[in-house]
This record gives structure tokens, sequence and C-alpha cells, in this order.
């Protein structure tokens, strides 16, 4: 690894300082991203600002009203080993559940996760579809950005010099929620998507008529993908196999995915439509509260 | 080329202190520094789980550590996990079960797995691998390995004076 400062500030203020005054810094939190970055030469920052002994960064707090809390240092065991914020999001908390393997979910951070923008971060397509928000501190003071709207392109965010994620709002679930999240690896564990959904409804008190619908995809475009139309197609309507149907394929529509080493862009768009129907059937079960018994979100 | 940094460390039921670069791993200095040669680097990306340690009590790939980061922390590895005279009930399975050939991989096996059995003292075969899925072995092709957690669990169950598993690590 290249030679580099490294310093740990204890408040938000202070990491908004160095960051600014340094231009060049990253900000390391879990570093499972950066730190083989570093090694590989692809990131060669002068000053690392390691986030995690700010407390606000480290806020992990869920209310039934307020909703979820997520401080962006917050490393991804803590998360889904709380109980609590499981039952209230198990979409979420699957697809944070499936960052790596175990070692990994004791260092990495959603935080980490959003920031590095990976077009295949698993977290990302469940938590726009939670409706989450990031709350980012600045030099030009506090602003927040729908998660949807965070990732530009690939490694790419919206942050600008001197700012930094703090935390991540996610809305309290109403009642007849369900949210899930889905990818297709070719191992059982341990790997990088080739495709994810997530989703996320309401539907009415008889469970029947989907109320509002947010879905969104992984690995099919530059950055992680919401795709409004499908959720909005769904807004009103009964729920039916057609219906949940043509929501997937207004999904394969949207996805406009490259052919790499982890699959065909024929393959991503059929994966797309495939895993947007399971979420939508999984969520609907959520929300009337007949799930299924899955454990985690492979396929 | 960066000025050294004083780090202390809670290692292994002592305090250290060193001095290293922060662009040196925790892997590195743990080798290199400080000559505990038990966590291997194999891929060095934290894809194989060779240099699992315990920070804080929770498993990570010292790989992905700056040694900085420990300051004022609690580090175990596997010197620190498994007494020097005699095996761990796990370790003794893996002997039984043949569950290592070259060896390189077995230090975070062990380190992985012992995490394991403390969280979760009867794991059902699917938790055991999906625990043990960040941990690659070229050698054994993993299934002794599994029959080797899996039995030391089960014998651990049985046999309430034999609660070593439960000894060390946190």
């Amino acid at each position: 690894m290249h030679a580099f400062e490294y310093v740990a500030p204890h408040s938000v203020d202070d990491a908004v300082t160095l960051l600014q005054e340094s231009g060049d810094a990253q900000v390391l939190s879990g570093g499972t991203d950066l730190i083989p970055q570093m090694k590989e030469g692809r990131r060669r920052p002068p000053l690392v600002v390691d986030v995690k002994h700010i407390p606000e960064l480290n806020e992990l707090v869920y209310d039934p009203v307020e909703g979820l809390w997520l401080g962006a240092a917050v490393p991804c065991h803590r998360i889904v080993g709380n109980g609590a914020i499981a039952r209230a999001y198990p979409g979420l908390v699957e697809a944070i559940s499936l960052i790596g393997g175990i070692q990994i979910q004791g260092r990495a951070t959603v935080g980490g996760n959003l920031c590095n923008a990976s077009p295949a971060a698993d977290s990302i397509p469940a938590l726009i579809a939670h409706r989450a928000v990031c709350h980012i501190a600045g030099p030009k003071g506090p602003r927040t950005v729908p998660v949807e709207d965070f990732c530009t392109a690939p490694g790419e965010t919206v942050l600008e010099p001197g700012e930094l994620l703090v935390k991540i709002h996610v809305p309290a679930p109403p009642p007849n929620h369900g949210g899930a999240y889905q990818r297709f690896i070719p191992r059982n564990e341990m790997d990088i998507a080739v495709v994810g959904a997530g989703a996320a409804l309401v539907l009415d008190e008889r469970g029947q008529v989907i109320q509002q619908a947010r879905i969104a995809l992984g690995a099919v475009a530059p950055r992680p993908l919401f795709v409004e139309e499908a959720g909005a197609f769904l807004a009103g309507k009964p729920v039916s196999e057609e219906v949940l149907e043509e929501a997937a394929r207004l999904a394969r529509e949207a996805a406009r995915p490259i052919t790499d080493m982890r699959g065909t862009a024929a393959q991503r768009k059929h994966l797309s439509h495939v895993l947007t129907r399971r979420v939508l059937i999984q969520a609907v079960q959520r929300a009337r509260g007949e799930e299924a018994g899955r454990r985690n979100g492979h396929v | 080329m960066s000025s050294k940094v004083m780090v202390s460390t809670h290692l292994n039921g002592q305090e250290v202190t060193f001095l290293c670069e922060p662009r040196q791993t925790l892997l590195e200095v743990l080798r290199e520094e400080l000559g505990l040669t038990g966590s291997k680097e194999g891929c060095g990306n934290g894809n194989c789980g060779a240099c699992n340690v315990l920070l804080d009590g929770v498993l990570v790939n010292s790989c992905l550590v700056l040694a900085v980061e420990t300051d004022g922390r609690t580090v175990t590895t596997i010197e620190g996990l498994t007494p020097p005279d005699r095996l761990l009930p796990l370790q003794q399975k893996f002997l039984e079960h043949a569950a290592l050939q070259c060896g390189v991989c077995t230090p975070g096996f062990i380190v992985s797995a012992q995490a394991l059995l403390e969280q979760n003292p009867q794991p059902t075969e699917g938790e055991v691998r999906r625990w043990l899925a960040g941990n690659l072995c070229r050698c054994t092709g993993y299934d002794k390995i599994v029959r080797a957690v899996l039995d030391t669990a089960q014998s651990l169950a049985g046999d309430p004076a034999q609660d070593s598993a439960k000894e060390v690590g946190r």
C-alpha cells in the first residue's frame, strides 16, 4: 500500500474540516472496499479519515413511529443481529446480511456500501424500495438526498468535497407493509450480485389492494436503478398474478445491463423480470403476515 | 513515507505497544512486527479468511484492518484463542476428521468456527456452512471441516464438563 496519513476525528465537524482541507482524503469506515482498493493502487489518498469514532455515525436506533436511524459507520453485524430491526424491515435486513461473509459483516457498513457506489451493491436497491434518505454533513451545512439519487455512476456519488455521509433514515413501516430483496449469484454465499431486486409495498387492510409500491434493481445500470414506473403501475391495483407479472415486465424493460464476467445483458434482463416477480410475491406474503419462512435472500 | 504511529492494543490478553505506519495492515504487523505467524495471508483482500482474528470479539479479516485502527481495542489471534499446552475440542476434532491437509487455512477456520460455537453452540449444518463461507480451503472440499465442527458441537453438548469451547475468545 502507498504511504498515507491516518486520522480518527471524534466529531462530524472535525471530519468535515479534515475532508475539506485535504481535498483528496478518503473516508474509512469498515474498510472492506477501501483497503483492497488502496492495496491494488486504485485509490491513493494522502489522508485517510477514520470516522468510526464519531458518535452520530455509530447510532443505530429503531422506533416504530420515527423509523430507523442508521449511522453510516455501523457495521452490518449490528444491524443483522438486531431482532426489532429485522422484524420491522426483513427485506432490508436480508439485503444487508448478504454483503460478504461473516468476517466482512463484522466490519462492512451500509454507509460504505452506499459511498462505494457499486452498481451491484446489495443494500442499495432495498434502501431505495424502503424510501431511505441520506443525511449528509458538509462545509455548507447539512442536506438530505433520497438514496435513489445518491449514486451517480460506478464509484461516484453526489458527495461534494468536504461532505460526509452521517446517517441514513428509513421511515417506519406502515401497517400491512412488506419488503423483500433477492439476488442471483452462481455460488451459494459470498458473491457479487449478477442481478439484485428489492421491493417494498403497502396493502389495504384486507390485504387485497396495493396502495403503494417501490421497486429497485442492482447490477443492471451504471447505478442502482429505481424503477419508479413499476411501483406507480401497481399503486391502486388489486393483487393478482397478472398485475405482479406486468410490474416485473416493466422492471425488465427499465433494466439497461451490460455483458461482463458475471453475466450477459440478456441473462440480466431475464433475471430482472424473474427476481422482481419473486420479490413482489414475497413482499405481498409478508404484508399479509403469511411469510413462507425463507431465511435469507438467496434464489 | 509517512511517519510511524504508536499503537497500544490489548492483544491475546496482554497490553502490547508497537510502532507502525498507517499503511500497514493488522495482519502485516502481527506477522512481521510481533512474530505472531499463526494468522496467514492467503488472498490479502478479504476473500479467504486465513487471516481471521477477533477484534473486540467480532470476527474480522486482519488483512482488511489497518493496524492503527486497533489502538485501544482488543485483538485475539489464533495464538490467543488456543491454549499452548493442549488442544481445544475443536482442534482435536479437526485431527480426528482429517479436516486439514496443507494447513494454511486451518488457523482461520479454527478462529471462525470457535467464534460460531461461542455464539451458537448447536449450529445446523446449514448454519456452519453459511458461517464458514468466508473461509476458503483448497484441499479438503469442506465436508470434513463441517463434520468436525458439527461433531465438536455435539460432543460439547453431550459432555457439559468439557465446556472449554466457551472459555476463550471474549
